[in-house]
């Protein structure tokens, strides 16, 4: 294995850790070899099961800490901050007239007919939020000067509260900052040692709700993750590690320390953010151009598009909801993020009938605790875990390496009662029925995301990886479509091992209004020279002298719309030229997606963004030379199988004993600790070189 | 096993048929030009069956809009028999009495094809910005002084544009770019679910939609009708007053529970307005209906089936039910507080299970300025921006009412820093009127309020159409005190009392805060 731009030195071996709400995995990949391990996650110190976890990986590969070259690092901390509302006691300093912007969010219910639906609570109270005269305007011009001694008096309040973070949301801050800014500096000499984020640096956009959303879930989580990067780091130290450390972002890009310290909310959602980062590595490794990167976990599943070995890139996403799971409860965030549309589509997931007597899966999960029935931990509630046993797809006795004994019994009772009993099926019919309704659910969730984002699934291969993915993986492909779906090594531990591949990457983000027809390039050039430096200084001072790549881009509309289109700005100076041609690149994608062109309406150019970036990893894998061997098992296991109504025998593989070129025709399955992989009827599977599994049908 | 299997393909159909519209309405979302439709939401989706019959809605979007277009696409099909239509042809209509219930909302119909065969129709509508006529205000007396009239005709034949209609319309209506662009947006929308909707069937095999929906609406129906027998039968009476136009507007219902379902009779109720604030029938039942659903059966989709199972009667020529010419325009202000109505009825059959009274009607704020707003000078800025202020919700039995949210209306706010881009307003203040929402075991939800002012040295002007519930509060229920009501004035003191359109002069400042819900039980 040879990483030519890697972070960390060379013959070093390099680890990635990613704690999951579940379970913490670490990966250790070292002179072409890779070790993991999996244990569950320690909620009250998780540095203490991440450390645990370096211990074992580096006992099994025989290495010392001062072996170690680079140490990536993906958290839920902040998230199951955000989640579970255990982060800082945090204030808001506003604009006075706009106290809770906060509070009144959208102003509106995510669904038409349920009386009862809670909206989220906003991470400040309204004792904590404090007005401060001041306005600009929306053209960023002063309207009201920043009135100093009024906020003077307003921090002493603030020292008197013992707010331990403080977030500053100003109207129209994107426009102009300058009032954040001086705000931030009188709050830092006022109250040394308090956290301080601004909404124009971690948010620089319009839309004052989401803005400063974004800014107080910054803010809220910002003095958690600070103590605990510091004990992290100093235990890493005391431990005789001497390697930098970096950590996992929602953008798919590794940042420092200094960094998450100041932009946690970055951090949000990095385990997803890691497998779609695996699944692009892998798709520039075997030279796949368009993937679907398919991750099924416990609870959600997640999918992603990914041309030309990158994934799509969006800057909205939306953390923890709080009424049922459901789309627009929750708190909007506005960050960089890999662009993935997430369903509330796990083995957890609880199946039900609704009053139509329809089968219902998700988007609430039994989660860990009960767990789904076969558990054994109490849980009465059918899920899509219960279904697969039923089904016969997963081996009770050897789940989870055999660390969780599955009760086939408890499964099947629950599948007969939520769902078999009441539409007189029997057990297999129900549980055949419940997957085919979960793997439903993602496909159409798929679609609408291709539909959104102008892709077609069947021109895709999928990678299938997370705990549930590879069982479901095939039987998804074949509804949208798809003919190959590749199941890499180490499936169940994608995200971790995708943060091995990451580059370090920093994105900035800029406002600024200009129309097709009034095109002013050399204040575009200025900008984004301005975004470039910024970038890199944050990325070149962690590159080790490697070479940085930019990705440069503009969000357009229609002038009047209020969605935008991102389009790609070539690399180079921009030119008065370049505003008919960015018009048509922008018109070409919007026919693409809405069937039209509006021809006389001018174009308006609203975000810029530079992301800049060492290279990815890529690993150079030998190629396999050897001869396909067709390949047959002598292990059975009875599984339903929903075309022919009736259970079979298949064969069983497990995964450990296959080698590259080896194949075999499905129905089969194969078996790894963490994983199972069935490949259906009408799918053949081979080997790669690398031990992938590639299904095709 | 054959039948097991149907039955769960229709299923996997089903649920494929609400993600199409889902995806429609998104689509309008996003190609949208009116701030009203893609900041606030204004709009719905649906799929209909051959025979116009609605088969599912978009949950993004807002109720008025989609029941009411659940009658409005076989009007079309009365004038357009379906087997005259093209692939390529577009219908188009705004009419108030069967459309959606004012001039503002364009609903377009497009026959989706398989092959050549028709398989059904997918409508949308959304609210444009300007229709013409005397604006988004309540002044008019009859529909024609309302703005300009689109009887259903082709806005689409075979894909060519109906070139004579949109110069007509962008002749008449003072934001051409933007109504013409969210007319296309509805074009779109509902191209792309119909080559979605032609993929899915050829997926699974199949030439026609009909049958599924036959299942569909069946399965709905039998479904509303096995929830509707699940509550007491008998009759309950339901009473409101809102402040009206004119004169105070006097609501009253009588709900009947019975075998065939729930009916609405509205006799009784005040006769129509002279103003723009009646609510075509149309309207009336598209809100009355959804009131009933949400406390029946909120989980049973919405589609023709369990419509079906809702019926409403009301007086010729009254408030909810009032005959053309009448004008309309703010015709939500009545109907968004029937599902209140509705939920008073339910009160006693139901004890404890539906919410006090909430702000009802969205208020629509119409701010224009320019030459022609009265004392302004000939250079003065020309805008025509909409904002939306929202009350607070009644308290419910067990939670308290949500604070500036609008309810029934899916319309949420559009934000400042967007209002504040768009025009030279500047908002001096928009937070939560505090002590707005009625006391009780469980507190009404707060409304808005709001300050605005313009930053150029002129006056503009502010439509209050819609501003009810400044004489009339959202009363408590089981002994919780009302909401406080709400009240729009000026800065310098002025109140301003009525619904007409007044002039907020150069320097001052418009005050508006926006009606608080009611409690409910009493405060222990």
């Amino acid at each position: 294995m040879s990483n030519p731009v890697l972070p960390g030195r060379r013959q070093h071996a390099r680890l990635a850790a990613d704690i999951g709400g579940t379970f913490t995995d670490v990966v250790l990949e070292h002179g072409g070899r890779r070790h993991s391990y999996k244990l569950l996650t320690t909620p009250r110190a998780p540095e203490a099961g991440l450390l645990e976890g370096i211990a074992q990986v580096l006992a099994a590969a025989a290495l010392g800490p001062g072996d170690v070259g680079v140490i990536i690092h993906g958290t839920t901390l902040a998230t199951n901050a955000l989640i579970e509302r255990k982060g800082a006691k945090t204030a808001l300093l506003t604009t006075a007239g706009f106290r809770d912007v906060l509070e009144m969010g959208y102003e509106k219910r995510y669904e038409h007919y349920d009386l009862d639906l809670e909206l989220p609570a906003p991470l400040v109270p309204r004792e904590l939020r404090f007005p401060v005269p001041e306005r600009m305007t929306a053209k960023g011009e002063v309207r009201t000067p920043l009135d100093e001694n009024f906020l003077l008096q307003t921090l002493k309040k603030i020292k008197e509260s013992s707010i331990e973070s403080v977030a500053i949301g100003f109207l129209h801050s994107y426009a102009n900052d300058s009032h954040e800014r001086r705000a931030g500096e009188l709050l830092a000499r006022a109250l040394p040692g308090v956290a301080v984020t601004l909404s124009s640096a971690v948010c620089p956009e319009i839309r004052e709700y989401e803005r400063f959303s974004t800014a107080c879930a910054n803010a809220y989580v910002q003095p958690l993750i600070a103590s605990y990067l510091e004990r992290l780091a100093a235990e890493l130290k005391r431990r005789g590690f001497g390697c930098p450390l970096y950590l996992m972002t929602s953008g798919g890009g590794l940042t420092t320390l200094e960094t998450a310290r100041r932009f946690p909310v970055r951090l949000v959602e990095s385990g997803p953010a890691g497998g779609a980062i695996l699944a692009a590595g892998l798709a520039r490794e075997n030279g796949l151009d368009e993937v679907l990167s398919f991750d099924m976990g416990g609870t959600t599943a997640k999918i992603c598009f990914i041309g030309q070995g990158r994934p799509e890139q969006s800057r909205k996403m939306e953390v923890a909801r709080v009424w049922r799971n459901l789309k627009g409860s929750g708190l909007p965030v506005r960050i960089p993020v890999i662009e993935m549309v997430e369903i509330g589509a796990g083995g957890g997931s609880i199946a039900r009938l609704d009053e139509l007597q329809r089968i219902q899966v998700g988007p609430a999960s039994a989660g860990a605790e009960p767990g789904p029935a076969c558990y054994g931990r109490g849980g009465t509630e059918a899920t899509v875990t219960d279904a697969n046993v039923v089904l016969g797809r997963i081996d009770p006795i050897t789940f989870a390496g055999g660390t969780l004994q599955l009760d086939f019994q408890k499964a099947k009772n629950a599948i007969l009662a939520r769902i078999g009993a009441p539409l007189g099926m029997d057990a297999s019919w129900a549980a055949a029925s419940v997957g085919e309704i979960v793997e439903e659910n993602m496909a159409s969730a798929a679609r609408v995301h291709a539909v959104e984002r102008g892709r077609s699934p069947e021109r895709c291969t999928m990678i299938a990886f997370g705990g549930g993915a590879p069982l479901h993986a095939a039987r998804l492909a074949a509804k949208l479509g798809m003919r190959k779906v590749l199941v890499p090594v180490d499936a169940s531990v994608g995200s971790a091992v995708g943060f091995l591949r990451a580059p370090v990457a920093f994105e900035v983000v800029r406002s600024l209004q200009l129309r097709d027809d009034s095109f002013d390039f050399s204040q575009v050039n200025l900008l984004l020279k301005k975004m470039q430096n910024e970038a890199t200084a944050i990325v070149a001072a962690d590159a080790l002298g490697t070479k940085l790549k930019t990705h440069r881009g503009v969000e357009m509309r229609y002038l009047g719309q209020g969605h935008e289109i991102s389009v790609p700005l070539p690399a180079r100076a921009i030119t008065a030229q370049d505003a008919a041609k960015l018009r048509a690149d922008y018109e070409a994608r919007y026919e693409a997606q809405f069937g039209l062109r509006i021809a006389d309406v001018p174009v308006e150019f609203l975000a810029w963004s530079v992301n800049v970036s060492t290279g990815s990893v890529n690993l150079k894998l030998a190629k396999f030379s050897g001869k396909n061997t067709r390949t047959t098992s002598k292990e059975k296991r009875t599984v339903f199988d929903p075309v022919s109504g009736k259970r079979q025998a298949i064969a069983s593989y497990r995964r450990k004993d296959l080698a590259p070129g080896m194949r075999f025709a499905g129905p089969a399955l194969v078996v790894e600790p963490q994983t199972t992989t069935l490949v259906p009827r009408g799918w053949r599977c081979s080997v790669a070189a690398a031990g992938h599994m590639i299904l095709e049908r | 096993m054959k039948a097991q299997e149907k039955q769960l393909v229709r299923q996997i159909l089903w649920y494929r048929l609400i993600a199409v519209v889902e995806e429609q309405a998104n689509v309008l979302l996003k190609t949208a030009f009116g701030t009203i439709t893609r900041e606030a939401g204004d709009l719905s989706a649906g799929v209909y069956d051959t025979k116009g019959r609605m088969l599912a809605q978009a949950v993004t979007g807002t109720p008025g809009h989609v029941n009411t277009m659940a009658t409005a696409v076989a009007h079309f099909l009365e004038r357009f028999p379906p087997h005259t239509l093209k692939p390529g042809d577009v219908l188009v209509t705004n009419d108030p009495w069967m459309g959606t219930g004012h001039l503002f909302d364009f609903v377009t119909v497009t026959p989706a094809f398989l092959k050549n065969k028709l398989i059904g129709f997918f409508a949308s509508t959304c609210h444009v910005v300007d229709i013409g006529g005397r604006g988004f205000v309540a002044e008019a007396t009859s529909v024609y002084e309302e703005g300009m009239h689109v009887p259903h005709m082709k806005l689409m034949d075979a894909g060519k544009r109906n070139e004579t209609l949109f110069a007509m319309l962008m002749s008449n209506v003072r934001e051409p770019m933007q109504v013409r662009g969210d007319i296309l947006g509805l074009v779109s929308c509902n191209e792309v679910a119909a080559r979605r909707l032609a993929a899915m069937l050829q997926e699974f095999g199949l030439t026609e939609l009909d049958t599924l929906g036959e299942y569909i609406i069946s399965t709905s129906r039998d479904a509303m009708r096995a929830a509707v027998r699940k509550l007491p039968r008998g009759t309950w009476r339901g009473s409101m007053t809102l402040d009206g136009y004119e004169a105070p507007v006097e609501l009253r219902a009588a709900l009947t529970v019975s075998d065939a379902g729930v009916h609405v009779d509205y006799a009784g109720s005040s006769p129509a307005s002279r103003f723009g604030i009646n609510s075509p029938k149309c309207y009336t039942d598209a809100y009355t209906s959804f009131g009933v659903k949400c406390v029946v059966a909120p989980g049973i989709p919405n589609n023709a089936g369990s419509l079906a199972v809702v019926t409403v009667s009301a007086p010729e020529d009254s408030i909810v039910n009032p005959l053309r010419p009448r004008a309309v325009t703010a015709r939500h202000l009545v109907g968004q507080t029937l599902p209140e109505l509705v939920f008073a009825c339910f009160d006693e059959p139901l004890k404890g299970q539906v919410p006090a009274e909430g702000a009802g009607s969205i208020w629509i704020l119409g701010l224009s300025g320019g030459p022609q707003v009265e004392g302004a000078r000939p250079d003065t800025t020309r805008f025509n921006v909409i904002s939306i202020g929202i009350g607070g919700m009644g308290a419910r039995p067990a939670k308290p009412g949500l604070s500036t949210t609008a309810f029934p209306s899916g319309v949420g706010a559009i934000p400042v820093e967007i209002t504040e881009a768009q025009s030279p307003l500047l908002f001096r203040r928009r937070e939560l009127a505090e002590g707005s929402g009625g006391e009780g075991r469980q507190r009404g939800g707060m409304g808005a309020v709001i300050e605005i002012e313009n930053t150029e040295p002129a006056p503009f002007s502010i439509a209050c159409a819609t501003f009810d519930r400044r004489h009339n509060p959202a009363r408590g229920r089981a002994g919780g005190a009302d909401g406080r009501v709400g009240r729009v004035a000026l800065a310098s003191g002025r109140v301003l009392p009525g619904k007409e359109t007044y002039v907020v002069p150069a320097g001052d400042c418009l005050l508006a805060e926006m009606p608080g819900g009611g409690g409910y039980g009493k405060k222990p």
